[in-house]
């Protein structure tokens, strides 16, 4: 059982603050996604978790204890770094074996349970080999291997997949969820890839300049953004921004058109480039650009003067300077507050 | 053309070598194995029969055995506390280098002014109502004192450098090795010699065979505080070509001293050898 309580973490290096009084709480055997840009504070996070670094203020609690104040060897975690830090001086065996051995684990047990790791990862033929003579991904296994070796209750991931190429990264991506799910551990995993995070992960926590903004499942932080910046960050392409006015009859104007909105003093209205379907009534856009990929031809259109992006069936004969009409899915328009920009109901 | 280029550029550096090192070095192999024109080895029979042959030798490898390991030592103990530090590394680098500048004649005359019998030991000694008049401590009676004054006064001189090529080695480790060594539960001296030394071998490669050459060619500090009280290799080298005017049996020495250097280095090669693939 190894539940992780972060309850007012907030880190300061010098006058920058990385990271602004973070509360969050992992379950159990949870795969949770910290998803930023880089400078967000989600490595920071990270660090703080694993003892790397020391919060400000705050505390860390894991599996019911408060570890803020020990050592990373007391905290029962294991860690892969985003440069795999596979130690370049030992074998493929004694890298994995490196956490058993300092934990005193008498020598059949290291053997079974490197050997274990290293067939799971597929590296049980490089066993004798150093690491100078490895690819990257047979290096990114052998990281992977030396913390499940340790069989902790916590497993950190720093950017893990981000030094792969693309192909290696999707097939390691299917892999890791695999076996992890398999190892049963909680697992703290960093990226800024959000196709990676939303794949992964049980929860997303986006983070934003020091701050999590949204703590949620992939799908809800997809489709319902708590805040514009969640928005904007997550979906290729990022959601649609339009100023809206209220018309005086409780529904809002956009774009010229008027929309159900909620009761607010001011709002802007949001809509993701996929729920846009061409029609006869709707959004009026002038087309700028058309990028044909395959499934389906994006379209970066202006709107009100604003740009704005639509994903629409490849079997449409659009092109640039088109004047065409897009209608929103009245259940997918999103509202932001202006000031705040956070969601509103 | 340009695939020449760097080896014509290099060519006066090598031609110089070959010229002012090869050529003498050759001489000194031919003196040592020729006596009157004759090819003999009556110049190694010389040198091993005199008395003081082997008190030189044991002198030179037991000074060699204690500096250079307290030496490595301390370096490492250095390195690793200037690595740590955030601000005025620089500066402290510096400091620590000022012994570097000194001649090691100058080193072994300042530690002379110390510990002679009109030195500041025997002044600081006497003002604090220790001893009631100046002690001899550097004469043949105490070779000991001797001996630990030389030590004393290499340590001092030449422990500087040693930490300058392991900081620069400690500078070149990745520091997620280090972290991941702590996050698998290695405590700080288990990091330091399951990681940080492993990973230092080529430096400390560089820094013992650097030290351990210029521990066999210990002379002037040796000569300024014991003169030929206390024998040492490259010190009866020096006596038989300039005072008994015997080169052969110079040479010979000389051959000795090039023997130990080349056999020591070897080993310590072979010691802290990097297999391949197994590198930074």
């Amino acid at each position: 059982m190894a539940e992780i309580v972060i309850k007012g973490v907030a880190k300061q290096f010098g006058a920058f603050t990385a990271l602004h009084s973070v509360d969050l709480t992992i379950a159990d055997q949870e795969f949770m996604v910290l998803l930023g840009a880089s400078g967000c504070g989600k490595t920071t996070l990270l660090r703080i978790i694993a003892g790397l670094e020391a919060p400000s203020q705050g505390e860390v609690w894991i599996g019911g204890r408060r570890v803020d104040h020990l050592p990373p060897r007391a905290r029962g975690i294991a860690m892969v770094f985003q440069n795999y830090a596979v130690f370049p001086h030992l074998t493929v065996f004694e890298n994995i074996a490196f956490g058993l051995r300092m934990a005193n684990m008498p020598q059949a047990e290291v053997e079974r349970r490197v050997t274990r790791t290293a067939e799971l990862m597929h590296i049980g033929q490089l066993l004798k080999r150093y690491s100078g003579e490895l690819s990257g991904g047979q290096r990114q296994r052998v990281a992977v291997a030396r913390a499940l070796a340790m069989e902790p209750d916590v497993i950190l991931m720093d950017e893990p997949l981000s030094n792969l190429d693309a192909l290696l990264r999707l097939e390691m991506r299917a892999e890791l969820k695999g076996v992890l799910a398999q190892s049963k551990t909680t697992t703290i995993y960093v990226t800024h890839d959000q196709v990676e995070a939303m794949s992964l992960a049980d929860r997303i926590s986006v983070m934003n300049g020091g701050y999590i903004v949204q703590a949620d499942r992939p799908t809800e932080v997809y489709r319902n953004p708590a805040a514009r910046f969640v928005g904007s960050f997550i979906g290729n392409p990022p959601m649609n921004f339009l100023p809206a006015s209220p018309d005086g009859a409780g529904r809002w104007r956009v774009a010229g058109r008027v929309f159900d909105g909620p009761h607010a003093e001011a709002a802007e209205f949001a809509i993701r480039p996929e729920d846009l379907q061409a029609a006869s009534d709707g959004l009026n856009a002038e087309v700028r650009v058309v990028e044909p990929l395959g499934p389906h031809t994006l379209i970066t259109a202006e709107v009100a003067g604003q740009p704005f992006r639509a994903v629409l069936e490849s079997d449409r004969q659009v092109a640039p300077g088109d004047v065409i009409t897009l209608a929103p899915v009245p259940d997918r328009i999103r509202w932001f507050d202006p000031e705040t920009h956070k969601a509103i109901a | 053309m340009n695939r020449a280029l760097p080896y014509l550029l290099l060519l006066p550096a090598s031609l110089f070598l070959l010229v002012f090192f090869f050529y003498p070095f050759g001489l000194v192999v031919v003196e040592s194995l020729t006596r009157g024109g004759e090819w003999t080895t009556e110049n190694f029979t010389r040198m091993t029969g005199h008395w003081k042959f082997s008190t030189a030798f044991w002198n030179t490898i037991w000074l060699t055995a204690i500096v250079v390991p307290v030496q490595l030592i301390m370096a490492l103990a250095m390195a690793s506390v200037v690595q740590k530090l955030k601000t005025g590394r620089a500066g402290l680098l510096y400091i620590f280098a000022i012994p570097l500048g000194i001649s090691d004649l100058a080193a072994g005359l300042v530690w002379l002014a110390i510990f002679e019998q009109s030195g500041f030991l025997n002044s600081i000694l006497h003002a604090f109502g220790v001893i009631d008049r100046p002690q001899l401590y550097l004469g043949y009676q105490s070779l000991w004192v001797i001996f630990l004054a030389v030590c004393l006064a290499e340590i001092w001189r030449a422990t500087a450098i040693m930490m300058v090529i392991i900081v620069a080695g400690m500078g070149l480790i990745p520091k997620e090795y280090n972290e991941a060594a702590e996050v698998f539960g290695a405590s700080a001296w288990q990091r330091f010699t399951r990681v940080t030394l492993p990973l230092l071998r080529p430096s400390l490669q560089t820094a013992l065979i650097l030290r351990i050459l210029m521990a066999f060619e210990v002379f002037a500090v040796v000569m300024a505080l014991g003169g030929t009280t206390l024998p040492v290799l490259m010190g009866e080298t020096f006596q038989w070509q300039f005072q008994l005017q015997d080169r052969g049996v110079a040479a010979a020495y000389a051959m000795v001293i090039l023997g130990l250097s080349v056999a020591f280095s070897l080993v310590v090669l072979r010691l802290l050898h990097v297999p391949k693939g197994a590198r930074i």
